[in-house]
């Protein structure tokens, strides 16, 4: 077995997507037994502590938010919207990494995926729910956010279709339903797993009912099989079309620096490399202290860096686009935004957004830097920050600014933004770590297809079935095992 | 809640109470009226059920003046129920002056429908007319009197504000001995005796401060009272004393008279350092009659032309088509530079720059050619030289007798003022007053402090005033003064009594309440009647019984009449030939040389402290700088720079550096406010700040700067003056960051050269009258407006009315009269300094201020700015629930109810002329303020978006009453609150379906365009572009100096 892996070494020079040693049987176990081990590692308890302050500080904000009203925030007029926005796209561009990897990678058969998409899956989850609290939590009046869904109700009113906002919220809905329902559809045969494997009642009750009945029947898989291509296939758009709906929030607004043609391909590049920093940010250290380098090896950070080059460079051609139409365009409102993003009273921003998402990124070039852990991670936090920066330099500095001059008005966060930023980050982590403690964060049947064992060899399955195999009349081995 | 369910609920408390009443009557002694025998008998739960049934009377129980907060209508059921029940206890006094209760039903009023009633408000003591809008006996909205010579319709921002203080909370509530409450007849008691001792001495001890007066029948009493009290001395001070102006008259002709302007009449007008459209006497009515000379419309392209020698930019300045920023103390020299080029022999002028030489020059050139139709005005801080020699001037240009115009002092007391009060600091101080008797005035803030002859010391009227036996204060607040005399009066506010008053022609108007006071106060009549045993008066018989023998026969008649019209017909001054003194140049001292100098002025929305309580007056940005809820120290850039002051720290936030002023002596720390187009070495402060006991929202804010006045100097401090560079920075509160329309303050020429960064929007459209009558198209060049069939859409047809603005840019001078008067017409609610900073002044319509031309001595436009409702609003498309419409009339409309509050409309105006309500900004719960808002308009909560509605519902009210009488709307039916309060006529609003209406008219102008048409928002709203009538002679010396401001 050992001797077929190194033989295939020598075909494909790249690193494993999978390290060596590993049969059905040690998989499994190291997998699981990050779920069902007893009692917490003092690592998690730590960390977990300090993440659920966090969100602490999130549950916090919000109640003074609703409280009071968003005058807590810094936005002001011209400055309708700031952080509030910004996170808001900034959070759904980092679950878009989620939903490439899971439907479109799925989709193109990169079998490397397996061992990232469940992680990433997770990610796209948390990222969408934190991302919906800002648009649902900026309104002046929360309580009545309702209005924005088409519900028939006496008054005879319905929203306004024309509006991106109401664009909006079908595609995060939508994206948040399948989202969620994808990744627990995946969860379901790894739940079955855990349930026959728990070593008590209380996890194998719960585990139980997650699973929903699922015993690895032929039917049940061709069936899952099934549905999970074509919630693949469902999702696959919804890459596209969520960023691109949000993106439309700016372009069809009047604004200079809003109203761009190039908005849609520009954000769908952005939120890809935004989720891919942050997959990256998440799993060096996972995968570390967890010790599952086996399963997230070399050959994922890798490609993963090379989809960051890629769509940094895209979001890079965006930023030399925008310059280009502003003086293509000869249109003074679009030239004096530009001016102003770069030599106005927020330029240091514009600069530090450069070298964020176009200067550093461009170490990935560099084979040495791409097999560096740490050059790998310093350059996800940059691309991180760059692509929350990039939506500040979007909404902020075009709204700031705008037509009419004797309105200009700079903007300047409370400490209210910051602790409902901090805090989503908390939020979000909290329940990363419990998705990592409670959840099998790598899909473990998915993992199994990238065997040797799984790889079905026709003649012996005949001689398997027909009981005339060297092993006798053997039964297949069960899944579970 | 129905009617129904109201008698259900009030039937079982009547029955269950009834035995209550039988028992509370007998004993009732506190109070003088009841609503219902529910509220006699004062259960706690008549008094839940009252408060839920009209939460405006939810008046705390310890408050005595709050019992009357209703208003009128509610003082009328008081009356029809104390009568009816009268009865029931024998402790009701009715008062003696005729009530009719709504019993039978007053012809015209109407439930629902605001009544409006005709009276005057006093500034400086001088009458300006108005009509008063009167919902149910609550006064909401102040209008401009037509028929009155000093408003014609137009109002200014006090005025406008004035019902808010009518309203203040923080108003003194009940008379006080050292602090504690008294009622009047405590007051009463003991202010005999203190009268009585003083009868022995013929008044002797006695003193009368008031402020300045023109009331004839307050001025009759003060007679009776020197009748009475030979001894007695009555004193006058405010501190706009305007001594200047009423020496500077009497100096060149020998005696006190009124000095009337027509600038109707003038051609050129040339002001030394005058702010005649926004200060002083008859503003309202001289800014109407100078820009009524210079709107270019109907075809017209003649023009007045205004010379502006200033030491501060102010508005006057802004409009100039000439200004030369120059000191204060330079002033007397251009205008002795002027007069020698005239002819008038006023001295020699000091040293003068070549450009105020040339200017000088082009000045008196243009004055004689204009023959006679020429006005030289002098400004009211300017000592009495200046204002001789204008006076001289005017004289010789044969302006006297037409365009100036002299008559008798419409003042009752027309001394000099700061010799009056600084005579009664030194009376005090040599302990010759036992009483003291101040009426509205605040001498311990703003007195000015007089050298003791003996000790050489400063002595404060504080200190001063100490030495007095009894002191009375009367005064609308417990202010400064108040805290320091033993008795203090709540004085009546000037919609709560009866009063009178010359405008500033002499016109009398009386003064007619529109409520009863609501807050226990007296009026001066009321207290000077005590002074002569007739403590009972009401200023009501008071006033009659003066008219009386004024008017003669068929009183009653000319009484009424003169209520309704707002004046009494025929009693403007005659005019009087005068003659120049001959030696009137001989008391003309040297000419001040120009030094350092600091100037006080009357700051231009607080006045001089009086509205330091008035939070629509405190947040209203002060002209040209916009800076709210402070004063600050004006300087010009160069002398910033010289002194390493490095300007205001633009745009992140107005945070000033701090410059220590020093006058004499006295020190005082001020921000500094870097302004373009201050004279150098020249700094302004604003009188008005740095009170200590102004109320909840006037007290502790900005500086005070009476502290820096010495006794010598009332405006312009000369000598011993320094700056100096403080310590630390100040966060101002400026509602709009400054550029010059030509520099966005980006300095580089990437992309398209930095003077072109805003010139190319084409928002502020100027040219010079020549330029205009050459081609009155040419404003427009390089602007673009897209085509009405550039679309494929096709276009709305509005049928019925369409309804449309023009503001003439070239009339608005700035002057905020409508921006407060949209806040009183719209319940627009003050947000407070912290939120100005953040961005979030609520104001529907702004003035937005543009520079043009450098920093030495920029051109200065307006540019009033509110929803433009545009026919293609961007704003619109972009609401996601709706809650932003067009309706079928065109305008842009607002529904509060439906808004979420996404702020995605305002985002997306590129005129960013919608507010939005991040917090409560709202006041819910003063029980006086909730008679203040005007009905008709929605009080807005937290979170929903508002914005200029066009007052929406003067246009519904309009459109009942025409469809009731079956016809459509006339031009002129509907007017905005903006444009009833605008002096100069310059907002015109209607329907531009209609073809022979004014704005259609106006709209066909070839100045009219709308601000940034080329988005192709299609506007309701245009502008017409802004003309100067610039004299070739000096053209190209406005605008020179560095391009770019600080």
């Amino acid at each position: 077995m050992a001797a077929e892996i190194q033989k295939q070494e020598h075909v494909d020079t790249r690193p494993p997507v999978m390290g060596p040693g590993h049969n059905f049987d040690s998989l499994t176990q190291k997998i699981i037994d990050i779920v069902l081990m007893r009692g917490f590692k003092k690592g998690w308890i730590f960390g977990f502590a300090i993440v659920f302050l966090g969100a602490l500080m999130l549950f916090n904000t919000i109640a003074y938010l609703v409280l009071k009203g968003v005058g807590i925030w810094g936005n002001n007029i011209p400055v309708g919207w700031a952080f509030d926005i910004i996170n808001f796209v900034w959070w759904i561009g980092i679950g878009h990494a989620g939903t490439l990897i899971s439907a479109i990678l799925l989709l193109l058969r990169q079998s490397w995926r397996n061992s990232i998409n469940r992680f990433a899956e997770a990610m796209t989850l948390f990222a969408v729910a934190c991302a919906g609290l800002f648009p649902a939590l900026h309104t002046g009046r929360p309580w009545v956010d309702y209005w924005l869904f088409p519900y028939p109700n006496t008054m005879g009113m319905w929203p306004n279709f024309r509006s991106p906002l109401m664009w909006d919220v079908f595609a995060v809905s939508t994206y948040a339903t399948v989202s969620l329902l994808f990744w627990f559809m995946g969860l379901i045969p790894d739940f079955a797993t855990l349930r026959d494997k728990a070593k008590n009642k209380v996890q194998r009750t719960i585990y139980g009912m997650l699973a929903m009945g699922w015993r690895g029947d032929a039917r049940h898989w061709h069936r899952y099989e099934s549905a999970y291509l074509l919630l693949a296939g469902l999702s696959t758009p919804l890459v596209l079309s969520v960023h691109t709906i949000v993106s439309f929030d700016f372009a069809v607004g009047i604004m200079p620096g809003w109203h761009a043609t190039i908005f849609p391909p520009y954000f769908v590049a952005g939120a890809i490399y935004a989720g891919f920093a942050m997959v990256l940010t998440l799993a060096i250290p996972v995968r570390k202290f967890y010790n599952i380098e086996d399963f997230i090896t070399m050959r994922h950070i890798r490609n993963m860096c090379k989809v960051m080059l890629a769509t940094g460079l895209i979001v890079g051609y965006g930023y030399v686009m925008e310059l280009f139409m502003a003086w293509y365009s000869g249109n003074t409102y679009e030239m004096f935004m530009m001016k102003n993003r770069i030599f106005g009273p927020y330029g240091f921003m514009y600069w530090l957004l450069i070298l964020c998402n176009v200067a550093v990124p461009q170490l990935l070039w560099v084979k040495k830097f791409r097999d560096n852990l740490l050059v790998v991670f310093i350059v996800s936090m940059f691309i991180n920050v760059g692509m929350w920066l990039e939506r500040f330099v979007i909404i902020v500095m075009s709204l700031n600014r705008d037509f009419s001059p004797a309105s200009w008005r700079m903007y300047y966060p409370t400490i209210f933004d910051f602790t409902m930023f901090f805090g989503t980050i908390g939020f979000f982590l909290t329940c990363m770590f419990l998705f990592i403690r409670f959840v099998p964060m790598i899909p473990i049947f998915e993992m199994k297809t990238l065997l040797p064992e799984s790889k079905v060899d026709e003649k012996k399955v005949e001689e398997l079935v027909s009981g005339k195999g060297p092993l006798g009349a053997t039964p297949l081995p069960q899944f579970g095992d | 809640m129905s009617n129904r369910d109201k008698n259900n609920e009030i039937s079982p408390i009547r029955e269950q109470i009834s035995q209550q009443i039988k028992n509370n009557v007998s004993g009732k002694k506190g109070r003088e009226f009841w609503r219902s025998l529910e509220e006699l008998s004062d259960t706690e739960k008549f008094r839940d059920y009252l408060h839920r049934e009209f939460p405006a009377l939810n008046a705390p129980e310890t408050d005595p003046g709050m019992l009357d907060a209703g208003g009128r209508r509610n003082f009328l059921k008081l009356m029809s129920a104390s009568l009816a029940f009268a009865g029931l206890t024998a402790c009701t006094r009715q008062p003696d002056e005729l009530i009719v209760p709504y019993v039978s039903t007053p012809d015209g009023i109407v439930p629902g429908k605001p009544q409006f009633y005709a009276t005057s408000i006093l500034q400086g003591g001088v009458a300006s007319g108005l009509l008063v809008e009167s919902h149910q006996g609550r006064p909401t909205k102040i209008e401009g009197n037509p028929e009155h010579p000093g408003s014609l319709g137009g109002t200014d921002l006090f005025s406008q504000a004035s019902v808010l203080q009518l309203y203040d909370p923080d108003r003194s509530q009940a008379v006080l001995y050292l602090g504690d409450p008294r009622t009047w007849g405590d007051f009463l008691g003991e202010f005999r005796s203190a009268v009585d001792g003083q009868r022995t001495r013929q008044g002797s001890g006695l003193r009368i401060l008031t402020e300045n007066t023109t009331s004839p029948s307050l001025a009759d009493q003060l007679k009776q009272i020197q009748a009475e009290f030979p001894q007695a001395k009555w004193h006058t001070y405010e501190p706009d004393s305007r001594d200047g102006a009423r020496m500077g008259v009497q100096m060149a002709y020998g005696e006190p008279l009124n000095v009337v302007y027509q600038f109707d009449k003038a051609d050129v007008v040339f002001s030394l350092d005058a702010n005649f459209m926004a200060e002083g006497p008859g503003s309202v009515r001289y800014a109407r009659d100078f820009i009524g000379k210079r709107k270019l419309t109907g075809g017209s392209s003649e023009m007045n032309r205004l010379y502006c020698a200033e030491s501060t930019l102010t508005v006057t300045g802004a409009k100039a088509d000439h200004r030369l920023p120059l000191k204060a103390g330079q002033i007397e020299s251009l205008a002795r530079e002027v007069a020698g080029q005239l002819g008038v022999s006023a001295g020699a002028p000091g040293t003068l720059s070549a450009e105020a030489k040339k200017f000088a020059a082009a000045v008196a050139k243009d004055l004689k050619a204009a023959g006679g139709k020429s006005i030289v005005i002098a400004g009211e801080h300017q000592p009495e030289s200046v204002h001789a020699i204008a006076h001289a001037i005017n004289s010789a240009l044969g302006n006297a007798g037409s365009t100036v115009v002299y008559t008798d002092p419409i003042e009752s007391n027309p001394v000099n003022q700061w010799a009056s009060i600084s005579e009664l600091i030194a009376d005090m101080n040599a302990e010759r007053v036992d009483l003291l008797l101040i009426i509205g005035a605040n001498p311990v803030y703003n007195a000015p402090p007089v050298k003791d002859a003996r000790s050489g010391r400063e002595v404060t009227f504080l200190d001063a005033m100490k030495k007095v036996a009894t002191r009375v204060h009367m005064g609308l607040y417990n202010d400064e003064t108040a805290a320091q005399c033993q008795w203090h009066i709540p004085q009546t506010h000037y919609l709560e009594a009866w009063d009178d008053a010359r405008a500033y022609d002499g016109t009398v108007s009386i003064i007619q309440p529109l409520i009863m006071p609501l807050y226990n106060g007296k009026s001066a009549h009321e207290l000077l009647a005590a002074v002569v045993n007739q403590a009972g008066k009401t200023s009501y018989d008071i006033l009659r019984d003066y008219w009386k023998t004024q008017m003669g026969a068929e009183f009653d008649q000319k009484w009424k009449q003169s209520l309704h019209d707002g004046l009494v017909a025929g009693t403007a001054l005659p005019a009087r030939p005068v003659q120049l003194k001959a030696d009137w140049a001989a008391s003309l001292g040297p000419v001040r040389q120009g030094r350092s100098e600091i100037v006080f002025r009357i700051d231009p929305t607080v006045h001089d402290g009086r509205f330091a309580n008035n939070s629509w007056l405190q947040e209203t940005p002060k002209p040209i700088n916009k800076i709210t809820w402070d004063n600050f120290a004006i300087i010009s850039p160069k002398t910033a720079a010289d002194m390493g002051l490095a300007g205001n720290e633009e745009p992140y936030h107005a945070t000033a550096k701090m410059i220590r002023l020093i006058n004499a002596g006295k020190t005082l720390s001020m921000p500094a406010w870097v302004q373009p187009g201050q004279p150098d070495d020249t700094v302004t402060v604003y009188l008005g700040y740095g009170r200590d006991r102004a109320g909840s929202v006037g007290s502790k804010l900005g500086f005070n700067t009476y502290s820096l006045r010495t006794a010598g100097t009332p405006w312009i401090a000369t000598d011993n003056v320094k700056f100096e560079v403080g310590e630390g920075t100040y966060v101002l509160a400026s509602t709009q960051e400054h550029f010059n329309i030509d520099a966005s303050g980006i300095d580089t020429d990437a992309f398209i050269p930095a003077e072109n960064d805003l010139t190319a929007r084409h928002i502020v459209r100027t040219a010079s009258l020549e330029e205009y009558r050459k081609d009155p198209k040419s404003v427009h060049h390089g602007a673009h407006t897209p085509g009405k069939e550039m679309t494929i859409y096709p276009g709305w047809d509005y049928t019925g009315y369409a309804w449309g603005m023009t503001i003439d840019m070239n009339a608005c001078f700035g002057c905020n009269a409508c921006v407060v008067a949209c806040q009183s017409e719209n319940n627009i609610a003050v947000v407070g300094k912290e939120m100005v900073i953040r961005g979030r002044i609520m104001h529907w319509l702004r003035i937005d201020t543009y520079f043009k031309g450098g920093t030495v001595n920029p051109e200065v436009y307006f540019q009033p700015m509110m929803c433009q409702h545009c026919e293609n609003a961007p704003c619109e498309v972009v609401c996601p629930v709706n809650a932003t419409v067009h309706d079928a009339e065109g305008l842009n409309v607002q529904v509060y109810n439906r808004c979420v509050g996404t702020r995605y409309c305002s985002n997306n105006c590129p005129y960013k002329v919608r507010r939005f309500n991040y917090l409560i900004y709202g006041d819910w719960d003063s029980p006086s303020l909730k008679n203040l808002r005007n009905p008709e308009v929605t009080v807005r909560t937290r979170g929903v978006m508002e914005k200029c509605t066009f007052c929406v519902q003067r246009i519904m009210s309009a459109k009942i009453e025409a469809e009731k009488q079956d016809r459509k709307v006339q031009d002129g039916e509907v007017m905005t609150a903006c444009q009833t309060a605008c002096p100069t006529d310059a907002i015109i609003f209607g329907d531009i379906n209609d073809p022979k209406s004014r704005v259609v008219e106006l709209k066909k102008e070839p100045r009219n365009y709308e601000v940034l048409a080329d988005l192709n928002t299609r506007p309701r709203s245009s502008y017409l572009a802004s003309i100067r009538n610039t004299n070739a002679e000096l053209a190209g010396k406005n605008g020179q100096g560095n391009n770019h401001q600080g």
